[in-house]
C-alpha cells in the first residue's frame, strides 16, 4: 500500500500511530523535531493551527477558526466543502496547561469524545499523544466511521475529516 | 482462554490468535457449518467449540443462527480488513495533518532562531 510505504520512519519523519486502546478511547501518537513550547503555540494559537489542521492533500479548508485557549474558554471551527455547505465542531477547554496539556469538549453532536492533548518533551524533541474519551462504545464506532465502512479513497477521506471534526 | 469481553480491534486481534479459530473463520469461508460439524471436523468437544465459536462472535467474526435444535455458524458482518481500513483511514488523516504541523515546527523554529539573535543583537 502507497500510503504505508509513506509511513515509514526516516531521517526526516516520524511514525504516527494510531490504537484504538479501549472499546471508548482512540489513541494517536506521534513525536516532533522540537521543543514542547513550540508545538504547544502550534495546537493554540489559531492562526497556526488553521493552517495544520486541514490537511491540503483532503481539499477542504478551515472557514473559520476561534480559540479561547484558557480553562473554561471556548473553541469554535468551521470547515466547509464549499461556501454553502459548512459544518461547525465547537466544544470548551477543560484544562489548557501551557507546553504540557490541553483538554477539551466535543460538544457539536451527542456522544462527542472528550480529547486530551499531553506534549512531553524530551532532549528538545517532543512526545505527542492525542487521547480521545467517548461516552461509550458506540459513540466511538460512530464517530471515528468504524460502521460507515470506510475506504481509502479521498471522497471519503473527506467524509472521515468532517467526522473526525468532531474530535476538533 | 474464552474470557474476552472486549471488542473491536483488540478482540479481533485476540480471537485470531488461536490456529483453530483461524481454521473456524476458513471454513466458514467456504461454507456455513454447524457448531456439531465443525467440532467433527477440527476433532473437538462440542463444549471446545461453543467456546471458540463465542470467541469469534464476541470480536464480530462469526454470527450465529440457531434454527430449531442446530447452530449454524457463518462469517460475521464485521470482517478484519474492515476495522483494519478504517484504523488506517484514522491513521492517514493524522499522517497527513502532522506532516503540516512537521513543518510549521520547524518554521516556528527558524523564526525563534532568527528572533534570538535579534534579541542579541
Amino acid at each position: 500500500m502507497d500510503a504505508r510505504r509513506e509511513s515509514e520512519p526516516s531521517a526526516m519523519k516520524n511514525l504516527t500511530t494510531v490504537e484504538r486502546k479501549s472499546e471508548r478511547e482512540i489513541v494517536v501518537t506521534r513525536t516532533f523535531n522540537g521543543p514542547a513550547r513550540i508545538v504547544f503555540e502550534a495546537w493554540t494559537k489559531p492562526e497556526l493551527f488553521k493552517r495544520w489542521w486541514v490537511p491540503k492533500s483532503i481539499g477542504m479548508s478551515l472557514v473559520s477558526c476561534e480559540m479561547d485557549v484558557r480553562t473554561g474558554g471556548k473553541y469554535r471551527l468551521e470547515f466547509g466543502l464549499e461556501a454553502s455547505k459548512s459544518m461547525a465542531f465547537f466544544g470548551r477547554y477543560l484544562e489548557v496547561t501551557p507546553h504540557a496539556r490541553l483538554v477539551w469538549t466535543n460538544d457539536e453532536s451527542d456522544g462527542g469524545a472528550v480529547t486530551t492533548v499531553t506534549f512531553e518533551e524530551r532532549e528538545g524533541k517532543t512526545l505527542l499523544v492525542f487521547h480521545e474519551l467517548y461516552p461509550t462504545k458506540e459513540a466511538l464506532d460512530a464517530n471515528a466511521g468504524m460502521e460507515n465502512g470506510m475506504t481509502e479513497t479521498f471522497a471519503q477521506l473527506d467524509e472521515l475529516l468532517v467526522t473526525l471534526g468532531a474530535s476538533a | 482462554m474464552v474470557q474476552y469481553s472486549r471488542t473491536g480491534f483488540d478482540a479481533s486481534f485476540a480471537a485470531l490468535s488461536d490456529a483453530t479459530r483461524r481454521g473456524v473463520l476458513k471454513q466458514l469461508g467456504r461454507a456455513d457449518a454447524s457448531i456439531t460439524a465443525l467440532a467433527a471436523k477440527f476433532h473437538m468437544t462440542l463444549t471446545g467449540m461453543k467456546k471458540h465459536v463465542g470467541v469469534l462472535e464476541r470480536a464480530g467474526l462469526v454470527s450465529t443462527e440457531k434454527v430449531g435444535r442446530v447452530r449454524t455458524c457463518k462469517l460475521g458482518l464485521r470482517r478484519l480488513e474492515e476495522e483494519a481500513a478504517w484504523i488506517e483511514s484514522y491513521r492517514q488523516l493524522w499522517d497527513a495533518r502532522f506532516d503540516e504541523l512537521d513543518q510549521m515546527v520547524e518554521e516556528l523554529k527558524r523564526k525563534e532562531k532568527i528572533d534570538g539573535r535579534k534579541k542579541r543583537e
